[in-house]
């Protein structure tokens, strides 16, 4: 199970006085004020974020950083925002993406 | 209007605009992320004189000197493309349109991912990934995980995430393939990794560093090398052994791992599985350069510089009229050279802006890169030296070529 990091040797304690509550598709959390969005879903054991757009296959964070987009969310009706780049408000509303209804299919011979 | 627009609020980036801000320049610094410091965020060692370089602290410092001295800050902002309008540069953020005489890019670097059949699991993420949520968002991505790929940086982080508290099992290599070749050669991870033993915490270290410092031991590691692995901080390294498939239902549960001759090539039947909850993907890093390729730079690859590399001088020009670059941009080096790269970039900002008297000052921080080049504490790649010589060449042939050219034409 994660968990958050409470006492670092060397960072020291965690301030964790400024607690939001958010829903992922429906559910509510709670996180830290202007954490990560990965970072508070990672916090309360969420790790997938979406469902592959084509094949259903599960999917959570992989660079943290922006670049590779594979947490895309919808938070509030806005789709594809990048979990690990916003920053955690009160009342968010986040829902997680899934298959869609038309396959993307390249349909030329030998490619099915 | 500014005078001068940074992209990156990394090391490079904020050194950059502090440098602008204290020579009179008006500086606005734009980042996709949410906190300044870039990569310099997680960054957590003791140095040898037994003190923590704490890259939070590092980060807040340099930022805070930044807004007192002025300069604007536009973080959570993405750039989505850069254009030349007359003498200024247009930089489209998904919030406005901002406009420059000069543009610094301070992108930094990004992770060369290894696919590894089920890494696209949830649980799964780069080892930056993983830094960044221990040492900065305090979450552990985990219980106990594995790392695949052995270098200087997972190394690095695998003793962050041991100082948080989070098992690391191993550090495994990737399955050999033409595209992992080198980071999958035991002998070549053996050498690359004695740039990272002796960065080892005092508390921690015992066995590994001094293991891995004797020559002679290093070889009789590559052929004798244990199966069972070697110690490092309490964690075990196996260079005789890849991982060849990460396995969950809808999570990661554990990777297959399998032993792997001198070669590296996989032995049949010596496979066993390792439970994990989380697995880190460590590939290294490449400076991350799109925004100069839009512009239109020149580009070289250059592998002692970890990949694609855009031209410039040791001024930090680049061949392009008010384009500027600094920090992992310009190859892959330690959070302190870019540092000392931000301040000459911001120097030559600013006596290209038409501030007299900075030649001196100008000299003499090209010449603090290379001291701290000398000096650097973690390396990434031990040819850098050869690399920035190539680029040198390059930079000079480049100049050739532009008084043989018709006049103005690539250069204007």
């Amino acid at each position: 199970m994660t968990e958050r990091i409470l006492n670092h040797q060397i960072l020291g304690k965690l301030d964790e006085s400024n607690h939001v509550t958010f829903t992922f598709n429906g559910e509510e959390y709670t996180g830290l004020a202007n954490e990560s969005l990965s970072a508070a879903l990672l916090a309360n054991g969420v790790r997938t974020l979406r469902h592959h757009e084509e094949s259903g296959a599960p999917r959570g964070i992989y660079c943290n950083i922006g670049h590779c987009y594979e947490c895309r969310v919808t938070i509030g009706g806005k789709q594809g925002e990048r979990a690990c780049l916003t920053p955690l408000k009160d009342g968010m509303n986040v829902e997680s993406g899934g298959p869609l209804l038309t396959s993307v299919k390249d349909w030329r011979p030998g490619h099915e | 209007m500014n005078n001068v627009i940074i992209i990156g609020a990394g090391p490079a980036g904020l050194t950059a605009a502090v440098t602008c801000a204290e020579k009179g320049l008006e500086a606005v610094v734009i980042d996709e992320y949410m906190i300044a410091g870039g990569r310099l965020l997680g960054q957590l060692y003791e140095q040898p004189d037994g003190t923590w370089w704490n890259g939070i602290k590092e980060s807040s410092k340099l930022y805070n000197l930044a807004v007192e001295l002025g300069v604007k800050f536009h973080l959570n902002t993405s750039v989505n493309n850069i254009e030349k309008e007359g003498d200024s540069w247009l930089v489209y953020t998904e919030k406005k349109t901002l406009r420059a005489a000069k543009l610094l890019l301070a992108t930094g670097a990004a992770e060369s991912p290894v696919p590894v059949p089920g890494w696209t699991l949830p649980g799964v993420m780069s080892v930056g990934a993983a830094q960044v949520m221990t040492n900065v968002h305090r979450v552990k991505p985990g219980d106990h995980g594995v790392i695949i790929g052995v270098n200087v940086l997972s190394a690095a982080i695998a003793m962050e995430l041991k100082l948080a508290g989070v098992d690391v099992a191993a550090l495994t290599l990737p399955r050999t393939s033409k595209v992992t070749e080198e980071s999958a050669h035991p002998k070549k991870v053996m050498d690359s990794l004695l740039h990272v033993s002796h960065m080892a915490p005092s508390k921690l270290v015992k066995l590994g560093s001094k293991f891995m410092k004797i020559d002679f031991m290093k070889k009789l590691g590559v052929t004798f090398y244990p199966k069972s692995g070697v110690k490092m901080w309490d964690i075990s390294f196996q260079l005789r052994k890849a991982v060849i498939e990460i396995y969950g239902d809808t999570e990661v549960e554990g990777v297959t791992i399998a032993t792997i001759d001198t070669k590296g090539e996989a032995v049949p039947g010596t496979e066993e599985n390792i439970d994990a909850d989380f697995v880190c993907i460590a590939g290294g890093l490449y400076p991350l350069a799109e925004l100069a390729a839009v512009a239109g730079c020149p580009f070289y690859l250059i592998e002692e510089l970890g990949g694609y590399v855009p031209l410039h001088n040791e001024r930090m020009e680049t061949s392009l009229k008010g384009l500027y670059v600094a920090g992992n941009i310009t190859g892959i080096e330690g959070a302190k050279v870019a540092i000392a790269q931000g301040h000459t970039a911001g120097l030559t900002i600013a006596g290209n802006s038409g501030i007299p008297g900075l030649e001196s000052e100008i000299q003499e921080s090209i010449q603090s890169i290379e001291e701290t080049r000398d000096h650097a504490y973690i390396q990434f790649h031990s040819e850098v030296k050869k690399g920035k010589e190539v680029l040198r060449r390059k930079w000079e042939a480049s100049l050739k070529e532009q008084t043989c050219k018709p006049k103005g034409r690539r250069f204007s």
